[in-house]
């Protein structure tokens, strides 16, 4: 269920388009900040409340790779693996990681501390290779330092 | 503009807040263009002949005229921060350290189109750069720059940031805008064009971050002083990223025409070992591949990277030395554009994936001779025949390669597995 106060932020966000269609991409930012991923019955909510059909909103969920339709670990890990940031080493630094948390790319650890994720080009070349925690960049990496920064998170 | 003038990311602690970027000329450009007639701004940035940054250089002002002037419709400004071309990572540094900058070109382009509301997209990973972008946006609003009767002149215009949500291909114009209307992203058939029916069926123009961030210079200082900025047809500064095998990564301002050669030894301080360069992707990952051998006087602009065979896209130079193997590379890079694709053409949305497990036989030692002329047959049958770019931008790296490095496809063939 989305809370009031985030009903009353897509209410806002609809008057900035001139349709309430163009507010679902903004509306589903604000309900995976609230829940860290989008059910079904959210996605059936936010339908409902911006009048449209379900198969549109889980549409678009599924067509874009940030928007979670399942449940995400506690710290969700995102290493890039694209091409300048494999050049520099990211096969590394992605094996430490999967080894850390005890999650392949693509799993969540079994005590869901940990989502691990491949990502694609995260526009970070110049600090390859890196990796994403949530929104936060850490960038210059070495196996080493990967390891240290997520021995760090409890 | 000499190599230490920055104009795009100036050395200046702190000019991304609003009163340091005041103190420094900033909004002086948006007074200008305001007391001068619309079709006169849009004529200054046409003679200046600025080419937009976002990859495809085309001419800025030109596109603007492309604009109905008198329209019963509202007209928009969609400003491309989608930055997802593996190898780009500038407009970060705007949004980061220049946020108003970007802004008081977008007013400015706002005002010569008559446009009353643009739409920023930010790719969704930039989060944290969305927030500083908000708080630039919300800080000219306080301002009286942007919003109802801008600086008194009867002028209004919004701008709204729009956050993208993990999608490569949205950083293609027309899919773009059907993101910001709440679509999946796919490209749609042109024509007809943005200028005639874009976001919600009306008048849009598309421009790249980096494109609005020069036009506050073009009105501030003259067409005629941008103009001789660098390469003349393609002049004023550029930021060039450059990653992979070099000293010092980075992003780095420089004029248009900076031999490709020069950015990576005198920039970003050569290869590391002192290793020679085998290759280099000079401007983002769909741009051609070249050879060591063939950059000697190659420059970062149009002609010169046309004429070398490659282009100049986003000017994410990517460098790789002696060492490196280039078919696990082409391979991730192929990898990238299969999970890219919209789905929408066949071509692209089955050949991408075709390339992707032909590269893997490569990759894994597992390829035949023949191999080479099948991935060719594939990306030749994607190039052109799709409804936007992503086809071509996956089809490029594939032939380019072939064509410059076929003995490195070679080296990966098990001749036993020849029928």
């Amino acid at each position: 269920m989305l809370k009031e106060e985030n009903r009353a932020k897509i209410e806002e966000i609809k008057k900035k388009y001139p349709d309430a269609k163009a507010a679902l991409l903004p509306a589903l930012w604000v309900a995976q900040e609230q829940e860290g991923w989008i059910s079904e019955e959210m996605m059936k909510e936010i339908g409902t409340f911006l009048g449209l059909p379900f198969g549109q909103v889980l549409g678009v969920v599924t067509f874009y790779t940030m928007f979670n339709s399942k449940p995400v670990g506690k710290y969700h890990i995102e290493v890039c693996t694209n091409v300048s940031c494999v050049l520099r080493g990211s096969d590394k630094i992605l094996q430490k990681v999967e080894h850390v948390c005890g999650a392949k790319a693509g799993q969540t650890s079994a005590d869901g501390k940990w989502t691990v994720n491949e990502a694609e080009c995260m526009g970070a070349c110049g600090g390859a290779p890196m990796l994403a925690i949530g929104e936060e960049y850490y960038e210059n990496l070495t196996p080493e330092k990967a390891e240290e920064l997520l021995r760090k998170l409890t | 503009m000499t190599p230490t003038e920055h104009y795009i990311l100036p050395d200046i602690p702190d000019y991304h807040r609003l009163d340091v970027y005041e103190a420094n000329g900033g909004y002086t450009a948006l007074r200008k263009a305001l007391g001068m007639k619309p079709e006169e701004v849009t004529d200054e940035v046409k003679k200046s002949n600025l080419r937009g940054r976002g990859g495809a250089c085309f001419p800025t002002g030109l596109k603007w005229t492309f604009m109905p002037k008198g329209s019963d419709k509202p007209k928009y400004l969609a400003v491309n921060g989608d930055e997802s071309e593996p190898g780009t990572f500038k407009d970060r540094q705007i949004f980061e350290y220049n946020p108003h900058q970007l802004l008081e070109g977008i007013l400015i382009g706002c005002y010569a189109m008559g446009i009353n509301a643009a739409y920023v997209y930010i790719r969704g990973e930039y989060g944290k750069w969305i927030r500083m972008m908000q708080t630039a946006v919300d800080a000219a609003y306080e301002n009286g720059y942007v919003g109802n009767n801008i600086l008194g002149s009867g002028f209004s215009t919004e701008i709204i940031l729009h956050k993208g949500a993990g999608a490569y291909i949205c950083g293609e114009e027309s899919s773009l805008m059907n993101s910001i209307q709440g679509e999946r992203g796919y490209p749609r058939v042109k024509p007809p064009f943005p200028a005639q029916r874009g976001l919600w069926g009306c008048p849009t123009t598309i421009n790249n971050v980096e494109t609005m961030t020069n036009v506050p210079l073009i009105i501030n200082k003259g067409w005629e002083w941008y103009s001789k900025i660098g390469n003349t047809k393609h002049p004023g500064p550029i930021l060039v990223g450059i990653s992979g095998h070099v000293n010092k990564p980075g992003v780095f301002e420089v004029p248009t025409g900076v031999p490709l050669l020069e950015l990576i030894h005198a920039y970003a301080g050569g290869i590391p070992g002192n290793k020679k360069i085998k290759a280099v992707i000079p401007g983002g990952s769909s741009t051609m591949i070249l050879r060591a051998e063939q950059l000697e006087g190659v420059c970062m602009d149009v002609d010169s990277l046309k004429a070398a065979g490659s282009s100049v896209g986003t000017a994410g130079l990517i460098v790789m030395d002696e060492d490196t193997d280039l078919i696990p590379i082409l391979s991730r890079i192929a990898k990238f554009y299969h999970h890219e694709s919209c789905g929408q053409c066949t071509p692209c949305r089955e050949g991408t994936g075709w390339l992707e497990k032909v590269l893997e036989r490569f990759e894994h030692n597992q390829a035949k001779t023949e191999d080479i002329d099948l991935l060719l047959n594939i990306a030749n049958n994607i190039e052109g025949n799709t409804i936007c770019a992503l086809g071509d931008a996956a089809a490029w790296p594939v032939q380019s390669m072939i064509r410059q490095f076929r003995e490195e496809f070679e080296k990966h063939i098990t001749p036993q597995l020849a029928d």
